[in-house]
């Protein structure tokens, strides 16, 4: 697997106005992320794994300190290259799913290629490949609410992945979702994973999730609080 | 732009019910916005026509002291018509009026009124002055259905006409109403009695003289007469335009009442879906849209319920519209009673500019209403708006 970097944080800290004082959410982070690995922000609520995902994923900016992902310092772009940077190289999975609810489960999923330009034959072929992948295929009709959590957070990891993004972003992807459902879902995103070379970062304290990791970075108190790496389950 | 335009329908045709209250109530407000504007330039159109065809041809010459709103300047305001116009008079392209005034008096009651003498073979007005072409007894007369009504006027009524001869004698004989017409304006019927021009030059010993000349060209050229004052067409209708003009304004007051109704429906729409759908702000911005273009997005989707409107205002408007042109609108009290020229039915004339300008109208207001409450989704914070937590 190639590991060139694709995610560099160096000395951020991320801290927010809370009244006259400042809540400090993270602090002296310095992490590098591979290409291609399946790695996840560990730890407790509270702890500022989603303030981390959120920074590397351009939705926010550091305090101080830089985040350099896929050779973009976040802190440093405007509010286009920012939105650029997410249309074309991110993908991003929600705990509640963020589907548009009165949008068809192949009108969710060709969202990002419309934002891409992408022409009508070759997205039809792209937004089918994708519900494939995830085995909605027989879905394209449904909306949102006649679906399943499991079925949603497959149109989630499909619309996520349509575009065949550098890395995509996991926010608690299970945690709405029963044992069984999970195991389906991550077994799907190891698969892309290792079938695209897709980098993936999750924020996560579910240990179903966490089985699945193959580098987990511990996060208590917005400090990184170890690292460590294992071979896949 | 495109992409923003197909989400924006998805959007609303997502929405089902919601959308389609906020397009029918703008639909009816175009409806009725055209329907409205229709009907003033119906009656615009119908009062310039009714005034041609009844009271002003295609332009006139006054004579220099006539005053329409002083009668006492009729006493002067009567001269030889130019030789110039021998031939037009001659060819029925132009009709000369003298108006003197006098009194009449109907079943012992005195009543004031303008004598005015036509030639009964003339053919540019609509008043029926070939029946002024009789043999009678008495002089020729025609009058007005209003006149008639108040009077108490009928056909071969006669009636006693006094009036003051060119050196100022007073003189009487009686008038036999032959005929009672009824049209579209007032100041044709209004205190006015028709009867044959040589009578009426005979009677006040005004021979070859004229107080009014009407021709029937509006386009061709009208020189300069000493003694006379050219009137065109549009300045003797321009009493109308400004009426119009004045219920324009009025109707305005309607229009924006209906308007609002509409765009206060658009507003709360765009209000309630900012805040119910921060979730779905948070999630276009993730995916690649900046907060600019959610504004965008949410302009268009407003606006785009003006675009539905038009087509849903379409389909019922139209054969409204078509149905209401054929039968026209019968205003439901005498139209006489308003004293300005208005027919009992209106019958409303639509043009395309007044569709397009009314289409463009409503979509632009409803673009300002929609992006309006849209310019907060631009201070969102989007991984707040992720959350869904109200901002």
């Amino acid at each position: 697997m190639e590991n060139s970097a694709i995610i560099k944080i160096n000395d951020l800290v991320k801290s927010f106005p809370m009244g006259k004082t400042h809540f400090t959410a993270l602090r002296d982070i310095n992490l590098t992320i591979g290409r291609g690995e399946f790695t996840g922000l560990v730890g407790p609520s509270g702890s500022g794994k989603t303030t981390l995902l959120n920074i590397v994923g351009s939705l926010d900016t550091p305090t101080s300190g830089e985040a350099w992902v896929l050779d973009h310092s976040v802190g440093r772009l405007s509010a286009r290259q920012s939105a650029q940077l997410r249309k074309e190289e991110l993908g991003f999975i929600f705990q509640s799913y963020n589907l548009l609810v009165v949008h068809t489960v192949y009108e969710n999923v060709e969202f990002p290629l419309l934002l891409l330009k992408i022409g009508a034959p070759e997205r039809k072929k792209m937004v089918m490949d994708a519900l494939e992948w995830v085995g909605l295929t027989d879905k394209v009709r449904s909306k949102p609410p006649q679906l399943s959590g499991g079925e949603c957070q497959r149109v989630a990891i499909a619309r996520a992945m349509v575009k065949k993004p550098s890395l995509v972003l996991a926010d608690e992807p299970t945690a709405n979702l029963d044992a069984a459902n999970s195991h389906h879902i991550l077994k799907t995103m190891v698969n892309l994973n290792r079938e695209l070379n897709t980098t993936f970062l999750f924020a996560t304290h579910d240990e179903k999730v966490i089985k699945y990791l193959r580098r987990k970075i511990y996060l208590l108190d917005g400090k990184i609080d170890k690292i460590s790496e294992q071979e896949q389950t | 732009m495109k992409t923003a335009f197909k989400l924006a329908y998805r959007n609303l045709i997502g929405a089902g019910l919601r959308t389609w209250l906020n397009v029918i109530v703008l639909s009816f407000s175009f409806v009725v916005i055209i329907w409205l504007k229709g009907i003033l330039m119906g009656w615009d159109y119908q009062a310039k026509s009714d005034m041609t065809n009844w009271e002003i041809g295609g332009g006139q010459y006054w004579h220099e002291s006539y005053d329409p709103y002083d009668p006492f300047t009729l006493a002067e305001s009567h001269s030889i018509i130019p030789q110039q116009f021998s031939d037009e008079i001659e060819q029925g392209d132009m009709v000369p009026v003298l108006m003197v005034q006098g009194t009449i008096y109907p079943q012992g009651r005195m009543q004031s009124i303008t004598i005015k003498g036509i030639d009964p073979d003339q053919d540019l007005f609509l008043l029926p002055t070939h029946q002024l072409d009789t043999a009678t007894d008495a002089v020729p007369a025609i009058i007005g259905a209003a006149m008639a009504e108040s009077l108490q006027l009928d056909r071969s009524d006669h009636v006693t006409l006094r009036w003051r001869d060119a050196r100022g004698t007073f003189d009487a004989t009686d008038i036999v109403i032959t005929d009672i017409f009824s049209s579209n304006v007032p100041s044709v019927e209004a205190a006015q009695v028709y009867i044959p021009l040589a009578i009426l030059r005979e009677m006040t010993m005004m021979q070859g003289e004229a107080t009014l000349l009407t021709f029937r060209d509006p386009e061709a050229e009208r020189p300069a007469v000493q003694g006379w004052v050219h009137k065109p067409k549009e300045v003797l209708t321009a009493s109308v335009d400004r009426m119009i003009k004045t219920k324009t304004a009025g109707q305005s007051v309607f229009y924006t009442i209906l308007l609002l109704l509409a765009m206060l429906a658009i507003f709360d729409t765009q209000v309630l879906s900012i805040f119910r759908r921060q979730k779905e702000i948070g999630t276009y911005i993730a995916l690649g849209y900046t907060r600019r273009e959610v504004v965008g997005l949410f302009t268009v989707e407003g606006a785009m319920h003006s675009i539905f409107a038009a087509v849903v205002g379409a389909l019922y408007g139209l054969p409204f519209l078509a149905w209401q042109a054929e039968v026209g609108w019968t205003i439901p009290m005498d139209a006489g009673d308003f004293g300005m020229a208005m027919a009992q039915t209106l019958y409303p004339v639509y043009s395309a500019g007044l569709v397009i300008s009314t289409v463009l109208i409503v979509v632009v207001i409803t673009t300002v209403v929609s992006y309006w409450p849209s310019r907060k989704i631009a201070k969102m914070n989007p991984t707040e708006a992720l959350r869904g937590r109200i901002q």
